[in-house]
């Protein structure tokens, strides 16, 4: 029987462990350093605010994993072996497969400023940097500064001001996301971070963080001259591939693991999926070669599931669509709409007297041909774009 | 505002510790007329050479000095009759009941002068407390939206001290009221007044537990509006609760009594209502003229046509989160506690058996009193079918619904009754998993396994589990109380009503991967 080794156990990975079992008999091994079981990296911050245990993040119970055969290794990978098909494990045996799947992830950027590697300067995306900003804020702090204006700094300011911690988020651009959403959206979601007591400076960056005497962040240094004490940064600037590891192997990278259209990368059976893959060229052309989100994860973990399995299917992802929760606005998106119109479209955008309710189309200017949506306070049918 | 809430919290707490160690400030005197209008003429009989020696008289600090006494020397004088098989002198009435009536009657001095006040200072400082506590949330909660911060970082929520605390004293509270209610002869007294107002009469012990769980529910409600006040849902539905708790569960049926009518609670179905068919109960409607014969036939279309019927349209909700005392009050006083029902699926596997055990158990019980009504038989299989009637009353009707029901909020959720023990919702659920318009729809693709709904599920359900496979949750244990829906960031979950075919999704895909299609 084949062995098929999955590095990393995050939704991508697990999808794709789940549907090869459906599909096979195949040995299963799952290898995570994070935690034993797979959780919902989404709901790390509701674990911080109260909302929920670690437990209840773990989709699954313990006996889930022996009832589907599906063998899970704590345990951290060092290097790969492609020619002998063997991983060496920091802390177990070696581990020797038929077909390997990465699916190792991501980290936070950083982006080379002064002191970011300070303690008290963390970002947001592991279990372990749960356990950090618990640790970080044990004796509670007098304010934060969260830099990078998108999703997750949004969530660490959420999480921050439920325990009454004062955050000052700075965003590069002239408005939150707004690379990504149009200028009234944005001013939507902002007056609703005013409306929480987020002190939003847009158009400032970070320069510099500087220490206290034990080593740890005193205050930071915008672009503008300002320094701002603080006791906690949260480096939010995005994320990109995980794979330090795998850098001075045969394994072809670029920011991330080039694959092809099939998750196969330059090693005989080896693939990669989820955060940490890159496609050589999207099988979809408005795609973007990294795309770091839940939805796509669970699609290549279904995609590869196949292929290990001997049906070979190439990725193709339907019509884009993402959500978030901004404080307690809820905002969905299908189609494209970017932040600004493209040419020959034009863009609708209605709110209610509220200012917290919107919709936003994108449509062609000459045919109509409809382009994409922003929702926010408004749940819509993901069927009804999935046509 | 802060403060605001602190001085709250010292009212409440002053109000319900009044409430409390009410017992410990009063005194009692019985006389030889107290014991004449309390007694029945046969228990007079009986009973007063004994009691004029041990209770006449004296004035005693507590009402179980009398209560301990006075049931002693009934159970006594029981047993001397049956040792002496004179059947006939046996007394058949609940001694702790005639405990109550004599030790109520008997309550004199300063407490009983003054029930007014103390009613002000128990009920008026508890409720005042408690709403002083609620009101800033609107403020300090800020904007409206899902308010489940710190749940899991509180004593109180996350089966704290606190937690065991409010566990032991529901408890505590539930075994006095359906054992010893003697012991809370000072808390009854503190209704008599409304008692005499609505339904002529001095309160009883249920007049209490009515006059408690309407006032629990009504400020429960008060942070119910508050905390849900982003979902008209939420609102409706607690709107709905509170509607049928005060109005027909409380006030119609004592106002009945005042009208010399059966008393009824025109919402509680059969099973739930499970000493409907007994045969007291339908003999009493049936020599109670017109309204007694409607009465009749209003609780078997009720439980035969209404229920299967609204059920079908939408669901079990409709009963169990709209309209049902036991789910009322567990969406009010329990909803802090919603978060701890058991998820796992060996709960989910222990749930079917004891549900349906129960339904049977009231089957059987309800098919053994008809039987006794028609023919007038007491025994059936050799099984007196009082005996089950009583088996009955105390294990699942006291215990069960009670005790364990109301008690076990804190620490094993807020509907461990409705789930595990309740033989309508049993009834009910059969109805929503196999005929019923009714489904929880989840989205596409849009779920992210975050767990928000399976936590907030107060009936257990890893709504989770079928989220995230793009399946619609079909399970006979939804009450519908949306919650699920409302918690989850991503806008996944929906309560529907539609048509039943494609209801239940077997073979689920989870839509926007176009490479993935059905039987690849």
């Amino acid at each position: 029987m084949e062995n098929i080794v999955i590095i990393g156990n995050g939704i991508s990975g697990i999808t794709a462990a789940r549907h090869i079992r459906k599909k096979s008999n195949l040995n299963i091994t799952v290898i995570s350093s994070e935690t034993k079981y797979f959780f919902s990296r989404t709901a790390l911050m509701y674990i911080y605010m109260g909302h929920m245990k670690f437990e209840h993040t773990q989709p699954y119970e313990p006996w889930f994993w022996e009832k589907n055969r599906i063998n899970l290794i704590q345990d951290y990978v060092e290097t790969i072996d492609f020619k002998n098909k063997s991983l060496s494990l920091k802390n177990g045996q070696p581990v020797k497969y038929d077909k390997l799947i990465l699916a190792v992830g991501s980290k936070p950027n950083k982006f080379g400023w002064p002191g970011q590697d300070l303690k008290g300067v963390q970002g947001l995306y592991s279990y372990q940097d749960l356990l950090e900003l618990e640790e970080n804020t044990k004796n509670g702090i007098k304010r934060a500064v969260i830099v990078g204006g998108g999703l997750i700094g949004i969530e660490l300011a959420e999480m921050l001001l439920s325990r009454n911690y004062p955050v000052t988020f700075l965003v590069r651009e002239e408005s939150f996301w707004g690379n990504i959403l149009p200028k009234e959206d944005s001013e939507l979601i902002m007056r609703h971070m005013a409306e929480h007591h987020v002190d939003l400076k847009t158009e400032t960056e970070l320069k510099e963080i500087i220490p206290d005497s034990n080593g740890r962040v005193k205050s930071i240094i915008t672009n503008n001259g300002e320094e701002i004490e603080c006791e906690l940064v949260g480096l939010t600037a995005g994320v990109s591939p995980n794979i330090n590891f795998l850098k001075n192997s045969e394994l072809d990278l670029d920011k991330g693991i080039l694959i092809n259209e099939f998750l196969e990368t330059n090693q005989k059976d080896v693939y990669a999926i989820g955060d940490c893959a890159q496609f050589k060229q999207h099988p979809k052309k408005d795609r973007k070669p990294i795309e770091q989100v839940w939805y796509t994860g669970r699609m290549m973990g279904e995609t590869v599931a196949n292929t290990v399995c001997g049906k070979k299917l190439a990725y193709n992802p339907g019509h884009w669509f993402n959500s978030a929760k901004f404080f307690d606005i809820e905002y969905q998106t299908y189609g494209w709409v970017f932040n600004k119109a493209l040419e020959n479209e034009e863009h609708f955008f209605w709110q209610d007297k509220t200012g917290k309710i919107a919709i936003r189309l994108a449509y062609d200017k000459n045919s109509r041909l409809f382009h994409g949506i922003n929702t926010y306070g408004i749940r819509m049918r993901h069927h009804a774009f999935d046509k | 505002m802060r403060t605001l809430q602190k001085i709250g919290l010292i009212i409440f707490i002053i109000g319900i510790t009044i409430f409390t160690f009410s017992p410990f400030i009063g005194s009692y005197k019985v006389t030889d007329d107290i014991l004449k209008t309390g007694l029945s003429e046969q228990q007079y009989a009986n009973l007063s050479k004994k009691l004029n020696e041990k209770l006449v008289g004296q004035t005693f600090s507590f009402a179980w000095q009398i209560s301990s006494v006075f049931v002693n020397e009934y159970e006594l004088k029981n047993e001397e009759f049956k040792s002496k098989e004179e059947w006939d002198k046996v007394m058949y009435d609940n001694p702790q009941e005639v405990a109550l009536s004599l030790t109520k009657s008997s309550a004199t001095g300063f407490y009983a002068t003054n029930i007014l006040l103390f009613f002000l200072l128990s009920f008026g400082f508890g409720v005042l407390g408690a709403i002083m506590y609620f009101l800033p949330d609107v403020i300090l909660l800020g904007p409206p939206g899902i308010k489940n911060n710190h749940i899991y970082r509180r004593p109180s929520t996350n089966r704290g001290l606190i937690a065991y605390f409010v566990f032991a004293y529901l408890i505590g509270f539930y075994i006095l009221l359906y054992f010893y209610p003697a012991q809370l002869t000072n808390q009854i007294l503190l209704v008599d007044p409304l008692s005499l107002l609505l339904n002529g009469n001095p309160a009883s012990r249920w007049f209490l537990y009515g006059v408690l769980y309407c006032t629990v529910m009504l400020t429960m409600g008060v942070r119910m509006y508050i905390k849900y006040r982003n979902n008209k849902y939420q609102i409706f539905r607690t709107t709905s609760v509170l509607f049928f708790q005060v109005a027909f569960a409380f006030l119609i049926p004592e106002l009945l009594i005042r009208f010399n009518m059966p008393s009824m609670d025109f919402k509680n179905a059969w099973p739930l209502n499970y000493s409907f068919f007994f045969d007291w109960n339908i003999d009493n409607l049936l020599n109670s003229g017109a309204i007694g014969a409607f009465m009749l036939f209003w609780g078997i279309v009720l439980t035969l046509i209404i229920v299967p019927v609204f059920s079908y349209f939408y669901g079990k909700r409709w009963y169990c989160s709209w309209v049902c005392g036991c789910g009322g009050l567990a969406e009010t006083l329990g909803d802090p506690y919603r978060q701890h029902s058991n998820k796992t699926l060996k709960a989910w596997k222990f749930e079917r058996w004891i549900v349906h055990g129960v339904l049977v158990f009231a089957v059987v019980m309800t098919g053994a009193a008809l039987y006794t009504f028609f023919t007038n038989q007491n025994t059936l299989l050799g099984i007196d079918t009082y005996s089950i009637q009583k088996a009955y009353g105390f294990l699942i009707g006291s215990i069960f619904a009670g005790v364990i029901g109301t008690g076990f909020y804190p620490i094993f959720g807020n509907r461990v009754w409705c789930r595990f023990g309740c033989p309508l919702a049993a009834y009910i659920g059969i109805i929503q998993r196999f005929k019923s318009r009714f489904r929880i729809t989840t989205n596409g693709g849009q779920c992210i396994s975050c767990g928000n709904c399976s936590t907030y599920c107060e009936q257990g359900i890893d709504v989770r589990w079928y989220a995230q496979r793009g399946e619609n949750i079909v399970r006979a244990s939804c009450v519908g109380c949306g919650v699920c829906s409302a918690v989850c960031p991503r806008g996944v979950l929906k309560l529907e009503n539609g048509p039943e075919q494609d209801r239940i999704i077997e073979n689920p895909i989870i839509i926007g991967n176009d490479g993935i299609k059905l039987n690849l």
